[in-house]
């Protein structure tokens, strides 16, 4: 289509750019500034008084060598890990299983079963009642705390199931046909289908398990040690000063100045624990926005 | 869609031969209609002979959400009790509605009740709207490389999280911060620690929702941006409509029924204000207007162990938030056709 172009037409789009421009400028700042900051002299940092867009002073990466001293980031990076691979694993094969029987038309109360599990969004005990099951059950301060009462959620299964539902019911019965299980309909025929969707539901686990931090604070009130990455930086960065202190504490021998690197050690801490997500969102963009699609069509 | 419809017809009208055939007797195979409970338990039976497999699968998935969904909705009886976990529910006094007056008669119901309101309601007005108007600027922009640029760098606030946004917020509102700079410079005063003043508190919090959510919530609207038929667009220019009037007949007209879909989900969700951003923003100064119920019920609950009371609030809350979720489906299902369910 091509539509001459007035003058209202040019100011509007000049404007618009800016506009846009200024926005996209204000959603990234704060992460250049702390990634910059990170890299200069303390004591300009200390004193800057706008938004840091390059390095102040001579770059140096002092601040990362107290954090790689910190031994609570690593033990922290490390729970992290496991718990985001664990809960992929557990989280997606369920949410495929659910999906799976909840779309069977031979199965006479899927439906029953959907509102079985659906209802769970509509009302839910509260926090209170959940965490005492989840102390019942002997889960407290346990890495199976974080693991299980995440298990499954209605959203992932009613994702998984609409695009099961797709499938036309032909490729399964002419499978079964052939002689398949149950379990090889789902996992060789159903599954290969909706890979797509498949690596939507673990991305969304992932990001999800990796920025979480209020579980840890229910369920693990006192094992530090199984603290996921998020409740280390809550220390860092929220809770007190002295946390800060005891970062650069440890650090006294490698420099005499080490205390003059509390606000860099934040920023330091806060590049590590995010930049691995910020590297791999953008490769992943096109499954998130697929998935926000499927998640809203279906309510 | 029709060939699973004829798909479900047929098989109901096997259903219905089964049940001519054999008349109100429960047949050894085959499912029976209206046959009452014991009808059920037949039904049951033989789906469970065809479907072994389904059965077992069903297994873990009803016993999680039986342990960590309705077992917790039992667990609402605590609300009833003044319940100790020594005693357990089945050995704790009951108490009757005593936790429910206790709080809503306790100085803090009327503070709690305006901040998850107050919180709900603008985080709807300003943070609902914001989403659109950025997808109806990018949408007005011809640059593909700029608009995909836009919308990757918009999403990236999104990622980042909870923890560290809250952290960089104390960060930069701390006296000699760099909003605080900003904010100084712009109104001429000196401006001390602004997390610290309850006065602004709504405003933060607001503020960096929308910073990190906009991008992110414009996707949607993106996509459904992308879906109107350009055609509307080449026949409005040859009417001679401005750009502002295709902007207000057709492109809005278009994505007002995702609109209207989102809004419901928002307004269902109105009044259940997270704890984890506010448990890591406030501090007891500014709980004047930073606390809500579901911070409250953290504290009475997992800091003062006060269990029956903590569970009582919750209850008032899911219902207040379970009532408005419905309301509001109602109202859009009698006005826009549109509803959750």
């Amino acid at each position: 289509m091509v539509v001459k172009k007035t003058i209202g037409d040019w100011i509007f789009d000049s404007l618009n750019y800016l506009l846009l421009a200024f926005i996209a400028f204000l959603c990234v700042v704060p992460i250049i500034h702390v990634c910059f900051a990170s890299i200069s002299e303390p004591a300009l940092v200390d004193k800057a008084s706008s938004f840091i867009l390059l390095p102040l002073g001579k770059p140096s990466l002092n601040a990362y060598k107290i954090i790689m001293r910190y031994k609570n980031i690593w033990i922290g990076y490390r729970n992290t890990i496991f718990y985001v691979i664990m809960q992929c694993l557990i989280t997606s094969v369920l949410s495929v299983i659910a999906g799976y029987i909840t779309s069977r038309k031979r199965f006479r109360y899927r439906n029953a079963l959907m509102m079985f599990l659906a209802f769970t969004m509509l009302f839910n005990g509260g926090m209170i009642p959940t965490y005492m099951v989840v102390n019942r059950l002997g889960l407290l301060n346990t890495r199976a705390a974080l693991l299980i009462p995440q298990a499954m959620g209605v959203f992932y299964i009613i994702i998984m199931r609409t695009a099961i539902q797709a499938i036309p019911d032909s490729l399964e019965e002419s499978a079964r046909m052939d002689g398949a299980g149950e379990l090889t309909i789902m996992f060789n025929i159903i599954l290969p289908l909706c890979k797509a969707t498949f690596a939507v539901i673990i991305l969304f686990i992932a990001v999800g398990k990796w920025n979480e931090w209020f579980s840890a604070l229910l369920y693990l009130p006192t094992a530090r040690d199984k603290y996921p990455l998020q409740m280390f930086m809550r220390e860092i960065l929220i809770s007190a000063q002295n946390s800060t202190n005891s970062v650069t504490a440890n650090a006294g021998d490698l420099m005499d100045n080490a205390q003059m690197y509390k606000t860099l050690v934040k920023y330091g801490s806060i590049v590590v624990s995010t930049l691995p997500i910020l590297m791999i969102y953008p490769f992943c963009q096109k499954y998130f926005v697929s998935g926000v699609m499927v998640g809203s069509v279906k309510g | 869609m029709e060939q699973v419809m004829g798909k479900e017809k047929l098989i109901y009208s096997e259903r219905g031969q089964n049940r001519k055939k054999e008349k109100n007797a429960i047949p050894s195979t085959g499912y029976v209609e209206h046959a009452g409970f014991a009808g059920f338990v037949h039904n049951l039976k033989t789906d469970i002979t065809r479907n072994k497999v389904i059965y077992i699968m069903c297994i873990p998935i009803v016993v999680w959400y039986i342990i960590f969904h309705y077992i917790p909705m039992a667990g609402i009886m605590m609300a009833f009790q003044k319940y100790t976990p020594a005693l357990g529910i089945t050995g704790s006094p009951w108490v009757g509605l005593d936790n429910f007056t206790r709080f809503f008669t306790g100085p803090y119901f009327f503070r709690l009740l305006r901040n998850t309101a107050m919180i709900g309601v603008l985080d709807v007005v300003f943070g609902f709207p914001a989403p659109i108007i950025f997808a109806l600027l990018l949408n007005e922009v011809r640059t593909k490389f700029f608009k995909k640029t836009i919308q990757t760098v918009s999403y990236m606030p999104y990622f980042i999280s909870m923890v560290v946004v809250c952290g960089l917020i104390v960060d930069f509102t701390q006296s000699g911060g760099l909003i605080s700079n900003v904010i100084a410079k712009l109104t001429h005063t000196s401006v001390q620690n602004l997390l610290a003043d309850p006065a602004n508190y709504w405003a933060i919090h607001i503020a960096s929702n929308i910073w990190q959510g906009m991008g992110y919530g414009s996707i949607i609207y993106i996509a459904a941006l992308s879906g109107v038929d350009q055609q509307l667009y080449e026949a409005a220019v040859l009417d001679g409509a401005s750009r502002w009037q295709r902007c207000i007949h057709i492109t809005i007209p278009s994505i007002l029924p995702t609109i209207m879909i989102m809004l419901i989900l928002r307004m269902g969700s109105l009044l259940q204000v997270g704890a984890d951003k506010i448990l890591l923003l406030y501090t007891p100064a500014t709980y004047e207007t930073a606390d809500v119920i579901s911070t409250y019920i953290y504290r009475c609950g997992l800091q003062q162990y006060d269990y029956g009371f903590s569970t009582a609030v919750g209850l008032f809350n899911s219902i207040i938030g379970t009532t408005f979720l419905l309301v509001t489906n109602a109202i859009s299902k009698k006005y826009t056709e549109s509803s959750l369910f």
